[in-house]
C-alpha cells in the first residue's frame, strides 16, 4: 500500500477547467438563457406579439411618466406589445443561426474532408467551388436570391446554410490534411480499413475542436446576417418579429424613442458576444489538459 | 513560383467563367424575362415579339454564348426600369462606393496596424485587452445597427455630420467609421498575432541577442514579415467592402453600386442585379489574384520554392 493519493479522473479535471473558465461560462450561460428564451417565448411573453390596437399604437415605456406596466416596454407603432415582440424575436434568430449553420456545417465539412483527405483532383475541385463561393458578395447573393424564391424563415435558413459554409469547408480541409499524415490513419489503411470507415472513426473524431470553434463563428455570422436581412426587408416577412426587422420598424421612431433600436440591437451583440465567448472558450479547453494548470 | 501563379490564375479564370453562369442564370430564374422587357400590360403578341426581338427564343447555350460576347464587350444590357445601359449606371456610382471602400480600408489599416503591433509588444497590456474588446465588439456589433446608432449620435444629438446623401467628404464620415468597424477587427487581429509570431522567431532572438535596438529590431525584422498576410487580407477586404456595402450605403441614402443594387432587388431590376453581383465577384477575384501574386513575388520562400 503506498501513500500516493489516487489521481483525480480525467472528466473531473475537464469538468473543472471548464466551470473555471470565466469566458466560455458566461457564453454558455447567455446562450442557454436565450435559448429558453426563445423555447417558452409563448410562456414569457406579457400578450400576444401579433395582437395590434390601433388606439394604443406607440405607448411609453414603465420607465417614461406617462408609461405604465401593462406594456412594460410600451408598443410599436401598430400598437403591439414591444416586450413581447422582443421575446419572440429570440426565436428567429436562434433558429437561423442552428439551422443554417447545421447546413453550412455539413455542406462545408464534406467538401474540406474529400478536399483535404484525397487531395489532388479532388482537392482542386474542392478549392475551386470554394473560390467561386468566396467570390460571391455574401449579403448581395442572399438579397438576390431571397427577391428571387420571396423571403420566408425557410429560404432565409436555406440561403445563409448555402452561403455560410466556406469557413468550414476551409477549417475542416486544413485540419484533415494535417490528421491524414499521422500514424493512426496509416495503421487503419494497412488493417485493411475502408474510406469511409477511415473517414468516419479516424479523421472526424480528430478535427472535432477546430470544427466546434468555426460553428460558434458562423453561429454568429448567421444571426447578424439574418437580423441584417430582416432590416433590410428581404429576409423574415412581417408580421413576424425579428430582432433585425424590429431595428428596421423602429427606425421612423429612433429620433424621439431610440430604445426601439437600442433593444433589438443589444439582444443581437450580447447573443453573437456570447457565442464567440463560448466557442474561445472551447479552443482554450480543447488544448490538451496536462499542459497548463491541472 | 510561375507555377504557383499559373495554377492561381487558372482557378481565377474558372471562377470567373462559374460566376457569369451564376449571374446569367439567376435573370433567366428570376421570371420571364420577355415579359418584363415587353412593359408592363404587354399583349401575349408583344411578349413574344420582344422574346423574338431580343433572342429569348433562342437555345439557353445560344443565349449564354451571345450574352458572354455581350459581357465581354462590356455590354450588360439595360435597365427594365429606366432603360438606362446598366454599364453607365455602374460607371456613375462606382466611385462613390470606391471611395467609400478606399476610405474605410485606409482607416483600417492606419489603425489596425499600429494597434495590433503595439498590442503584439506589450501583451496583456490595456492597449492589448482595448484591442481585444474593439475586436469582439467590431465582430457582433451589426452594421446597420451600428449605422443608425452613429447617426442618431453624431447626425442628430451632436449635429456634427450630415446623415444621408454623398455630396461632400463629409458625408463620407459616418459610412466609412461604419464599413471600417467591421474590417478593422480582422486587419488588427492579424497584425498582431503575425508580430507574435514573428517576435518569437529565432532571428529575432538573434538579433536582440547581438544588442540591436527594439525599434531597428520591430521596423527591419519583425514588421515585414508580420505585414505580409495582413496585405493580403486587405487586398481581399477591399474586395469584400465593394459588395459589402450595400448595408451602409442603403442606411446613409449613398448613392453607390450598393445603393443601386438594393434598389434594383426592391424593384426587380434582375439586369442590373445580375451585372451588379458580377461585376463585384470579378473584382473580388481580381483582387484576389492579384494579392497572391504579390505575395509570391515578395515572399522568398514561395518564389524560390
Amino acid at each position: 500500500m503506498s501513500d500516493e493519493p489516487i489521481p483525480e479522473p480525467r472528466w473531473r479535471i475537464r469538468l473543472r477547467r471548464t466551470l473555471r473558465h470565466g469566458g466560455f461560462m458566461a457564453g454558455a450561460v447567455i446562450l442557454a438563457l436565450a435559448v429558453l428564451l426563445a423555447v417558452f417565448a409563448p410562456l414569457l411573453a406579457p400578450h400576444d406579439p401579433y395582437a395590434q390596437d390601433l388606439s394604443r399604437r406607440l405607448l411609453p415605456p414603465a420607465w417614461d411618466a406617462a408609461g405604465g406596466w401593462v406594456h412594460p416596454l410600451g408598443t410599436d407603432h401598430l400598437g403591439r406589445d414591444y416586450l413581447s415582440r422582443l421575446i419572440l424575436g429570440s426565436r428567429v434568430s436562434l433558429a437561423v443561426g442552428f439551422a443554417a449553420t447545421l447546413i453550412a456545417g455539413v455542406v462545408g465539412s464534406t467538401l474540406g474532408l474529400l478536399g483535404g483527405y484525397f487531395g489532388g483532383r479532388v482537392d482542386a475541385v474542392v478549392m475551386y467551388v470554394i473560390a467561386t463561393r468566396l467570390s460571391l458578395p455574401g449579403i448581395l447573393t442572399a438579397l438576390a436570391l431571397l427577391s428571387v424564391v420571396k423571403g420566408s424563415l425557410t429560404a432565409v435558413i436555406a440561403v445563409l446554410g448555402f452561403l455560410l459554409w466556406d469557413r468550414f469547408a476551409l477549417v475542416v480541409r486544413s485540419a484533415t490534411q494535417q490528421v491524414r499524415s499521422q500514424d493512426y490513419v496509416a495503421a487503419a489503411v494497412a488493417v485493411g480499413s475502408t474510406q469511409a470507415r477511415i473517414l468516419r472513426r479516424d479523421v472526424l473524431p480528430n478535427i472535432m475542436s477546430p470544427l466546434i470553434v468555426v460553428v460558434t463563428l458562423e453561429m454568429a455570422a448567421a444571426i447578424l446576417a439574418e437580423a441584417s436581412l430582416s432590416f433590410l426587408g428581404l429576409g423574415v416577412p412581417p408580421p413576424t418579429a425579428s430582432w433585425g426587422l424590429l431595428v428596421s420598424e423602429g427606425r421612423s421612431f429612433m429620433f424621439f424613442k431610440p430604445y426601439l433600436i437600442v433593444l433589438p440591437g443589444t439582444l443581437i451583440i450580447v447573443l453573437v458576444i456570447a457565442i464567440n465567448m463560448l466557442g474561445d472558450g472551447l479552443r482554450d479547453l480543447a488544448s490538451p489538459i496536462d499542459s497548463g494548470e491541472p | 513560383m510561375l507555377r504557383v501563379v499559373m495554377s492561381r490564375l487558372i482557378v481565377a479564370v474558372l471562377v470567373a467563367v462559374t460566376v457569369a453562369v451564376v449571374g446569367f442564370s439567376l435573370l433567366r430564374l428570376s421570371g420571364d424575362l420577355a415579359a418584363e422587357l415587353a412593359g408592363e400590360g404587354a399583349t401575349p403578341a408583344e411578349i413574344e415579339s420582344a422574346r423574338v426581338k431580343h433572342g429569348l427564343d433562342r437555345p439557353l447555350p445560344v443565349q449564354f454564348a451571345r450574352w458572354s460576347i455581350d459581357l465581354a464587350s462590356g455590354d450588360l444590357g439595360r435597365s427594365l426600369f429606366s432603360g438606362e445601359p446598366v454599364a453607365d449606371m455602374i460607371r456613375t456610382r462606382l466611385p462613390v462606393t470606391l471611395k467609400l471602400a478606399v476610405y474605410a480600408l485606409l482607416v483600417s489599416i492606419g489603425l489596425g496596424i499600429p494597434l495590433g503591433m503595439i498590442a503584439a509588444m506589450h501583451p496583456r497590456s490595456w492597449i492589448d485587452r482595448l484591442s481585444l474588446v474593439t475586436a469582439v465588439l467590431g465582430q457582433a456589433v451589426p452594421s446597420f445597427w451600428l449605422a443608425l446608432v452613429l447617426i442618431v449620435v453624431f447626425g442628430v444629438m451632436l449635429r456634427w455630420t450630415p446623415i444621408s446623401g454623398s455630396d461632400t467628404a463629409a458625408h463620407f464620415i459616418l459610412p466609412t467609421v461604419t464599413l471600417a468597424a467591421s474590417s478593422l477587427p480582422g486587419l488588427m487581429r492579424l497584425t498582431r498575432s503575425g508580430m507574435l509570431d514573428a517576435l518569437a522567431t529565432d532571428y529575432v532572438r538573434t538579433a536582440r541577442a547581438k544588442g540591436l535596438a527594439e525599434r531597428t529590431l520591430v521596423a527591419v525584422h519583425a514588421l515585414p514579415n508580420a505585414l505580409l498576410p495582413v496585405l493580403a487580407l486587405a487586398a481581399v477586404q477591399l474586395g469584400t467592402l465593394l459588395g459589402g456595402s450595400v448595408i451602409v450605403e442603403s442606411v446613409f441614402a449613398l448613392d453607390g453600386i450598393g445603393l443601386l443594387a438594393y434598389r434594383s432587388i426592391l424593384r426587380g431590376d434582375f439586369p442590373v442585379v445580375q451585372s451588379l453581383l458580377i461585376f463585384v465577384a470579378l473584382a473580388y477575384t481580381a483582387l484576389t489574384l492579384l494579392a497572391d501574386i504579390a505575395n509570391a513575388i515578395i515572399d522568398p520562400r514561395i518564389r524560390l520554392g
